[in-house]
C-alpha cells in the first residue's frame, strides 16, 4: 500500500516535467530564427505555399491558441509530417522505436553485468592488485569518447575479425541481438566505467558497517554475506546513478545508431537536424522525452523494490 | 573447576604496512560455565578487540600473533576460516553495541532470523514457528507483525532485542555481548540488562559482557578482568574488585563513577591511553598514573596475586586505598 | 601539511607522488596538451589547411607522422593545431556553466525556501532530458558551428554544478563559521562569497576535471555527427569524421586523434581524480 502510494506520488511528479516538456518541444520550431513557415519549408518556397502552410499549421492565430491545438493534436498522436519521407511522424517513429529500446536495453544489460561484479571485485579487493587495476581500466573507459569506440569497435571486431556484422540489424531476433551487439557495448563501456567506480566506493563503505561483521558472526559464508549484505546495499544508491547513466545511453543511441549504420530514434534525429525536417526532431525529441520518463518511473520501482525505506520517506 | 572458554596468552596485532599496533597484547583470562564475565575498559583499551580475535572476525591488517583461545577445551586459532563459521554460527553468539548499525536495513526481521537458523536445517514452516518463539522470548508483542517489518520499523530497545533473539537462534553455549547498552536510553538499558540475565539463566549459556560501564559490571558480572591499552591490568571477582580495587586504573575509573550517595566531585581520569602503535617499554598507565615511579617505566609489571583470587598488575604492592 | 607516522614514532613528509600519483600523471598530460595547444608552430611546419593532390590517403611515415587525409593534408599538423580548438572548447564548455551553476547552486542553498524550490523544479526538468538529446535540440534550433555548440553546451551544462554546490551550502550553512558570521550582521552576499563559497567550491572543480573530458567528448561527437563545428575546422572529432568513409583503407585518419582525444581526457580524468584523493585525505 505504502509502495503503491509512493509510485503514484512519483507519477504524478512527473506531469508537471511532461508539461514543461511539451512546451518545449512545441518551442522548438517556434524559435527558429526568421520566418517559422520560411524555415520549416525553405527558402525557395513560394508564396502561396508559405501562406497554405500558415494556415494549415495555425501560424497565424495566437501563440497560446497554438499550443492549444497542438496538445489536441498530440492526444491524437498527431505529430505532423515528415517533409523529409513524406510519411506521418508517428508512423516513422513507431517503425524506428524498437531499434533504439532495444539497443538501449541492451547496453544496459551490459553495463550491469560489467559494471557490479567487476565494482564488487574492485571493493573487497581494496587498495589491492586487482583494484587497482580494476580502476585503472573504469578511469580509462571514462576517458575515452563513445563515438571513437564505437568506431575502433567496429574497425577490430567487425572489419578485421569480422565477428559481427557491422550494418543493420537483419531480420530475427538472434540477427537483432548480434547486430546489436557492438553498438550496445560501444555505450556500455562508458557507463560501466561510472557503475564500477560507484559499486566499488560502495562496497567499501558496506564492508566498513557493523551489520555485515554481525552477519559473519551468525557463520555465514563468504558468498551469502556478500550477496546479501554487502552487495544488497551497495547497489541501492547505484540504482540512481544507472538510471541517468540509461537516460545518457538513450541520447548516446545519436551517436552509435550513427555509426552502425542502424535505422532508429536517433539516427533519425540526427537526420532531422541536418535536413531540417523540424516536424520529425519535435516528435523525435518528445518520444526521447517519453522513454526517459518510463525509465524514471521504472528506476523509482526498483529503488522501492531495493530499499524498503523509501516508502517512508 | 569447569571453564567453557581458556584464553592464554593472546596476541592480536595489527601489522600494517607502516606500523604494527599492538591490539591485545599478552592476554590470558578464563570464563566458567554458566558464569558472566565481564571485561571493562575505556573505548579503545582492546576490549571488544579482544572479543573479535576469539572467533577470528579481527578487521584486516589484524592478525593472531600468538596464544591459544580453548573452547570447551578445543584450540580455535588453529581452526580454518570454515570449521571457524560452524562456531560462530553455532557455539558462540554475538551481540554488538549499536543495533541501528547491526542489522541490515534492507532484509527483514524474519530473512535476519533465518540466517541464523541456517545450520539447523529446518523446513519454511519450523523457521518460520522458531522465529516466532525466539521474538516471544526476548518480549517483543506481536511476534507475527513483527517477523514481516525491517530494522527501521523498530525502537531502539526492540532492535536490541531482535539482535539478541537472531543471535540466540543458533543456540550459543556462549554469548559474547559489546557494549549491549551503550547505544540505548538510560530507560532502556536496564530492561536489556535484566533480559540478558534472565535469558542466561533460561538457556543456560555463559556470557562474557564488554562494557565501559562500571554500573553494568556490578549488576551483571560474577568476575571481571580490566584492560588496558591491550592489556589485562586487574582481575577478581565482582564483589571484591569494587570492594578492593589495586590497580590505579581501576581505582580512577571507580573514582569516575557517578555516585547516588554523597556529593563528592567526579574524578575523570586524566589524559588519553597511549597510542598502541609505539613501544612502551614500562607499564602503560604510568603517563596518566598519579603514583608514578621511575621503576613504573623500567618494564611491564606482571600480573600478581595480591589478595585471594585477585591479580593486578602493578609495582606498587600495598596500594589498595579507599575510593 | 601531510605527515605519515612511522613505525618509530618519526615524522615524514610525503611528496605529491606519494599522496596521488594520479593527479601527478594527470598534471603532466594535461601540461603536455596545454604546451601542445599555446605553441602548435614549434611542433609542426605544415599548415594544417593545405591539401596536396600528391599525398592523399598517405600511411604514418617520417614526412607524415599521422599520415595524411583525403585531400592530402598533414594529420599530424591537423591534430596539433586541434589541440588548442579541442582544449579550448572543452575549457569554454566547462567555464560558463561553472560559474552559473555555483552560483545558482550557492543562492538556492543559501536563501532555501521559494528560490530554492523555483531552482531545484527548473533543475529536475533538465535533469530529465538526456543531455546529447538537449544539445541536439538546441543546435537544431540555432543550426551547427563553433559559437552555437558552446551556447548548446552552456544552456545544458549548469544542474551538476548547482546540484553539488546546493547541497554542498546546506551543509555549510549550518557550521560554526557561517552562523558567526550572520551574528556580526554581515551582508548576505559578503558571507556567500567570503565565507561559503571558498569552503564549498572544491567539490565543483572536482567535477569540472571529469566534465572537461565529457564536454570535449560531446563536442567531438557532434563534430563528428557534421553538427558541431565547421567541417574543415581541425578539430579532433571533425578529422575523424573526415575519416570514418575510409576507415577500412585508411585506418589512421579516425585512429589517431581518437587515441590523442582519449590520452587528454585520460589525463583529465586523472587530474580530477587526485583532486578528490587529496581532498579526501585533508578532510580526514
Amino acid at each position: 500500500m505504502e509502495k503503491l502510494n509512493y509510485i503514484l506520488k512519483r507519477i504524478l511528479q512527473m506531469i508537471p516535467v511532461l508539461i514543461i516538456g511539451i512546451l518545449l518541444v512545441f518551442a522548438l520550431v517556434r524559435f527558429l530564427p526568421g520566418d517559422t513557415a520560411t524555415a520549416i519549408l525553405g527558402d525557395k518556397a513560394r508564396p502561396e505555399v508559405l501562406a497554405a502552410y500558415r494556415e494549415k499549421m495555425g501560424l497565424n492565430d495566437s501563440i497560446f491558441k497554438q499550443f492549444i491545438v497542438y496538445c489536441q493534436s498530440l492526444v491524437r498522436l498527431d505529430l505532423g509530417d515528415s517533409t523529409q519521407y513524406n510519411m506521418p511522424v508517428a508512423t516513422l517513429l513507431a517503425s524506428r522505436m524498437k531499434v533504439t529500446v532495444l539497443l538501449t536495453l541492451m547496453a544496459t544489460a551490459m553495463t550491469v553485468v560489467i559494471g557490479l561484479p567487476l565494482g564488487y571485485l574492485s571493493g573487497i579487493r581494496k587498495d589491492r592488485l586487482t583494484d587497482q587495476g580494476i580502476r585503472s581500466f573504469a578511469l580509462l573507459g571514462l576517458s575515452l569518447p563513445t563515438f571513437w569506440v564505437g568506431l575502433m569497435l567496429m574497425l577490430i571486431f567487425g572489419v578485421q575479425l569480422r565477428w559481427f556484422s557491422i550494418s543493420g540489424w537483419g531480420e530475427t531476433w538472434i540477427d537483432h541481438v548480434k547486430g546489436l551487439f557492438l553498438p550496445a557495448l560501444t555505450e556500455a563501456i562508458f557507463a560501466a566505467s561510472v557503475i564500477i567506480r560507484n559499486v566499488r566506493n560502495n562496497v567499501v563503505d558496506v564492508r566498513g558497517q557493523d551489520y555485515v561483521d554481525f552477519a559473519r558472526c551468525k557463520g555465514l559464508g563468504g558468498f551469502r554475506v556478500g550477496c546479501m549484505h554487502v552487495l544488497r546495499n551497495a547497489m541501492i544508491p547505484t540504482a540512481t546513478l544507472l538510471s541517468i547513466r540509461i537516460i545518457s545511453m538513450l541520447g548516446g543511441t545519436v551517436i552509435v545508431e550513427n555509426i552502425y549504420s542502424l535505422q532508429g530514434m536517433g539516427a533519425l534525429l540526427v537526420g532531422a537536424v541536418s535536413s531540417r525536417d523540424y516536424a520529425v526532431v519535435q516528435g523525435a525529441v518528445l518520444a526521447f522525452i517519453l522513454v526517459v520518463l518510463a525509465i524514471n518511473l521504472l528506476t523509482d520501482i526498483l529503488y522501492s523494490v531495493l530499499d524498503p525505506r523509501i516508502a517512508l520517506k | 573447576m569447569d571453564n567453557i572458554l581458556e584464553v592464554e596468552h593472546l596476541k592480536m596485532y595489527y601489522c600494517g604496512k607502516v606500523e604494527t599496533v599492538r591490539a591485545v597484547d599478552d592476554v590470558s583470562f578464563h570464563v566458567e560455565r554458566g558464569e558472566t564475565f565481564g571485561i571493562v575498559g575505556e573505548s579503545g583499551c582492546g576490549k571488544s578487540t579482544v572479543c573479535k580475535s576469539l572467533v577470528k572476525m579481527m578487521p584486516p591488517p589484524g592478525r593472531i600473533v600468538d596464544g591459544s583461545v580453548r573452547y570447551n577445551g578445543r584450540e580455535l586459532t588453529t581452526l580454518s576460516e570454515g570449521q571457524m563459521r560452524a562456531v560462530r554460527g553455532g557455539e558462540i553468539g554475538m551481540i554488538f553495541q549499536d543495533p541501528m548499525t547491526a542489522l541490515n536495513p534492507v532484509m527483514k526481521i524474519k530473512d535476519q532470523i533465518y540466517e541464523s537458523l541456517r545450520r539447523q536445517k529446518l523446513s519454511k514452516k519450523e523457521m518460520y514457528a522458531r522465529g516466532v518463539e525466539l521474538l516471544r522470548l526476548v518480549d517483543i508483542p506481536e511476534p507475527e507483525k513483527r517477523m514481516e517489518e525491517y530494522v527501521h520499523q523498530f525502537s531502539g530497545g526492540m532492535r536490541q532485542r531482535v539482535m539478541i533473539a537472531i543471535t540466540l537462534a543458533a543456540n550459543p553455549k556462549l554469548l559474547i555481548a559489546d557494549e549491549p547498552t551503550t547505544a540505548l536510553d538510560v530507560t532502556i538499558q536496564d530492561q536489556i540488562i535484566r533480559l540478558i540475565g534472565r535469558l542466561k539463566e533460561e538457556l543456560g549459556m555463559s556470557v562474557i559482557i564488554i562494557t565501559h560501564d562500571l554500573g553494568v559490571v556490578n549488576e551483571m558480572c560474577d568476575r571481571v578482568v580490566v584492560m588496558y591499552a591491550g592489556h589485562i591490568v586487574e582481575q577478581a571477582e565482582t564483589r571484591e574488585l569494587f570492594d578492593h580495587p589495586m590497580h590505579p586504573y581501576t581505582q580512577g575509573l571507580i573514582r569516575s563513577l557517578p555516585r547516588a550517595e554523597g556529593r563528592e566531585k567526579l574524578e575523570p581520569i586524566p589524559g588519553a591511553p597511549p597510542n598502541l602503535a609505539a613501544e612502551i617499554p614500562g607499564c602503560p598507565f604510568a603517563d596518566r598514573c598519579a603514583r608514578c615511579t621511575p621503576a613504573c617505566r623500567e618494564a611491564l609489571p606482571p600480573l600478581r596475586e595480591v589478595r585471594p583470587g585477585h591479580l593486578s598488575a602493578c609495582v606498587h604492592d600495598d596500594l589498595e586505598v579507599s575510593v | 601539511m601531510k605527515v605519515k607516522v612511522t613505525a618509530r614514532g618519526g615524522v615524514r613528509r610525503l611528496s605529491l607522488w606519494q599522496r596521488s600519483p594520479s593527479l601527478v600523471m594527470g598534471l603532466v598530460i594535461v601540461a603536455v596538451a596545454v604546451f601542445v595547444a599555446v605553441f602548435p608552430q614549434l611542433l609542426t611546419s605544415a599548415d594544417p589547411y593545405a591539401s596536396d593532390q600528391a599525398a592523399m590517403l598517405l600511411g604514418p611515415s617520417a614526412q607524415h607522422w599521422f599520415g595524411t587525409d583525403n585531400y592530402g593534408r598533414d594529420l599530424f599538423s591537423r591534430v596539433v593545431y586541434g589541440t588548442r580548438i579541442d582544449l579550448l572548447i572543452g575549457l569554454g564548455c566547462v567555464a560558463v556553466p561553472f560559474v552559473f551553476g555555483s552560483l545558482l547552486g550557492l543562492i538556492a542553498g543559501y536563501y532555501g525556501g521559494k528560490v530554492d524550490a523555483i531552482i531545484m523544479r527548473v533543475l529536475d526538468v533538465f535533469m530529465a532530458f538526456p543531455f546529447l538529446i538537449m544539445v541536439i535540440a538546441i543546435v537544431a534550433i540555432l543550426g551547427p558551428g563553433t559559437r552555437n555548440l558552446l551556447i548548446a553546451m552552456w544552456i545544458v551544462g549548469w544542474k551538476e554544478y548547482t546540484r553539488l554546490i546546493r547541497s554542498e551550502v546546506l551543509v555549510a550553512k549550518q557550521s560554526e563559521y557561517v552562523q558567526s558570521a550572520r551574528t556580526m550582521g554581515y551582508s548576505d552576499l559578503r558571507i556567500m562569497l567570503r565565507h561559503i563559497l571558498p569552503n564549498v567550491i572544491s567539490s565543483a572543480i572536482v567535477y569540472a576535471a571529469s566534465d572537461i573530458v565529457m564536454c570535449m567528448g560531446t563536442a567531438a561527437s557532434l563534430s563528428y555527427l557534421g553538427i558541431g563545428v565547421e567541417p574543415t575546422t581541425p578539430e579532433w572529432g571533425a578529422i575523424i569524421n573526415g575519416g570514418k568513409s575510409f576507415i577500412n583503407s585508411a585506418w589512421w585518419i579516425t585512429v589517431i586523434p581518437g587515441a590523442v582525444l582519449a590520452v587528454v581526457g585520460w589525463g583529465f580524468s586523472m587530474l580530477g581524480d587526485g583532486l578528490s584523493d587529496l581532498l579526501r585525505a585533508d578532510t580526514h
